[in-house]
């Protein structure tokens, strides 16, 4: 089943109240999806700082400060749960790289210079308030609600999955020709960490971005490219897409107002938005790419 | 009577409704903040009228006999499935499978439906204001479904006996349906079904479609049964 949720700001307004706006979506999609849950908040891009949003699994947070301080000095790290997001100007060839090699005991679970990703086993109400997602500001943010079918309930199994700088993805659905799709990309230079579905849908919208297309040309291009059924909704630095499959039995309802537009499964994870009664509320077409 | 879904639960409202004191002369009742739970009005079996403040999640209304549900806002999947009579009202959009399996009454949506809408009809009468999406009156097998904007892709795939009249434009039409005659019998009957709706418009300006049989074992016999 699974839940999806998204919101953008379109005015500053709200920008305070983004976690809390969030958390109150996955809130309301946890009978989708009881299983795990993470979201992506996108806050205002640093000029040159990256943020590296990294799961510490088993690890505590001052062995990986030692660890990590033995090869970077400039660093500055917050704590939230089980996750901390590490700020430093070094490069992502640079960090993947270290991490990958010098501290794999951990996970990265996403980075960028916009960007903040969580997401940790459990039901989505216990997992809003271990990362206080609340107090989150920012512009966007999309988050998912996992009934786990395609691979195992684990932290890597869950969704957003984030395969590039600022981009991220989560989906609604099943693919079946994702093993297919899985072999020709990783042939092509892409990292794959799961064996879920979603990795490689969010590895192939990667993987067109980098060789030039852009966002909304990769969605229409998952459409021949990618067989099952989804929803999608694919978040940037800027914005994010939706697509549902042109077969669309996968749901989706988007409500707008002057303030903002929220994305989500089912209309009840966004009756607590302001002034949602009033709202222009559609479901969006099957095929068709809708960015904001 | 007045319940607020803040202060009640989704249960003992549908209990209530679904249970009516029949000896009581309460016929009207009004659900206040239905903040798009799921299942609101469905089993009710009784001559009620119901108005819904807001918007609604899937199967509103559902299994419908004899009430009147008016929904003034939006309205999830499955409104109105498997409804047998009475009357369902949406003033908004409705999400996919409006209607779907409908044996007997009237749903009436103003705004547009989804994709699917009125999947597998089994007798409804269906009226949509705006436009359907796609597949609409899949495998749609007696009732009307009406429709004043445009309809998508591939309407009526794999149709039965269903009738569907559409005003606006039809983007292609599905496996084995084809358009037919608007003849004068179909005008009439077209005239009556808004007339009964009280829905001024005029009838003349649809054309029909339906079943090309082709595709299922249809017999000529059996046709009075339609």
């Amino acid at each position: 089943m699974c839940g999806i949720v998204g919101i953008y700001l379109k005015t500053k307004k709200y920008e305070k109240h983004l976690g809390k706006f969030l958390s109150g979506m996955l809130d309301g999609m946890a009978t989708r999806g009881p299983d795990s849950a993470g979201f992506a908040i996108y806050t205002k891009e640093n000029k040159n700082t990256f943020k590296y949003s990294i799961c510490l699994d088993e690890i505590k947070e001052n062995d990986f400060k030692k660890k990590i301080s033995k090869f970077i000095k400039k660093i500055k790290l917050t704590s939230y749960a089980d996750h901390v997001v590490l700020e430093t100007n070094e490069k992502p060839s640079k960090i993947l790289n270290l991490l990958k090699k010098e501290i794999p005991e951990v996970s990265l679970v996403g980075y960028g210079k916009s960007i903040n990703i969580f997401k940790q086993t459990g039901n989505p109400k216990d997992v809003v308030k271990k990362f206080k997602l609340s107090s989150f500001s920012g512009t966007h943010g999309i988050g998912h609600t996992r009934m786990a079918t395609e691979s195992a309930i684990t932290t890597q199994g869950s969704h957003p999955y984030s395969t590039s700088e600022d981009e991220c993805l989560v989906h609604n659905g099943s693919l079946s020709n994702h093993n297919n799709v899985r072999r020709s990309l990783i042939k092509d230079g892409q990292n794959f960490n799961s064996e879920n579905d979603t990795e490689v849908a969010a590895g192939y919208i990667s993987n067109q971005i980098s060789k030039g297309e852009d966002l909304e040309k990769t969605l229409k291009n998952s459409l021949k490219d990618l067989d099952g059924f989804y929803t999608f909704i694919a978040g940037t630095k800027d914005g994010f897409a939706l697509l549902r499959d042109e077969i669309a039995c996968k749901p989706a309802v988007v409500a707008e107002t002057k303030d903002y537009v929220a994305v989500a499964s089912e209309f009840q994870a966004m009756a607590h938005l302001p002034n949602v009664n009033s709202a222009k509320i559609f479901e969006p077409k099957p095929g068709v790419v809708y960015h904001w | 009577m007045n319940f607020d879904l803040n202060k009640k639960t989704l249960r003992e409202v549908n209990q209530h409704l679904q249970n009516v004191d029949r000896k009581k002369n309460t016929r009207k009742f009004e659900i206040l903040n239905p903040q798009g739970q799921h299942a609101i009005c469905a089993g009710l079996k009784d001559d009620i009228d119901v108005t819904v403040k807001g918007h609604t999640g899937y199967y509103c209304a559902g299994m419908n006999q004899k009430a009147t549900v008016t929904v003034h806002g939006n309205v999830g999947t499955g409104v109105a499935e498997n409804m047998m009579s009475g009357k369902i009202v949406v003033k908004g959009n409705a999400s996919q499978s409006a209607g779907a399996t409908g044996h007997g009454g009237a749903l009436i949506i103003e705004g547009d439906a989804s994709s699917r809408c009125g999947i597998s009809m089994k007798g409804i009468d269906i009226v949509v204001k705006g436009s359907v999406g796609h597949m609409s009156a899949f495998m749609a097998q007696k009732g009307n479904l009406v429709v004043m904007g445009d309809a998508d892709a591939d309407l009526g795939d794999s149709i039965y006996e269903a009738k569907i009249f559409v005003k606006g434009k039809v983007k292609s039409l599905g496996a084995d349906c084809v358009e037919k005659k608007m003849d004068k019998k179909n005008i009439d009957e077209l005239s009556k079904l808004f007339k009964n709706l009280g829905i001024k418009e005029d009838p003349k300006k649809y054309k029909r479609y339906g079943s090309s049989r082709n595709l299922y074992n249809f017999k000529i016999d059996n046709v009075s049964a339609y």
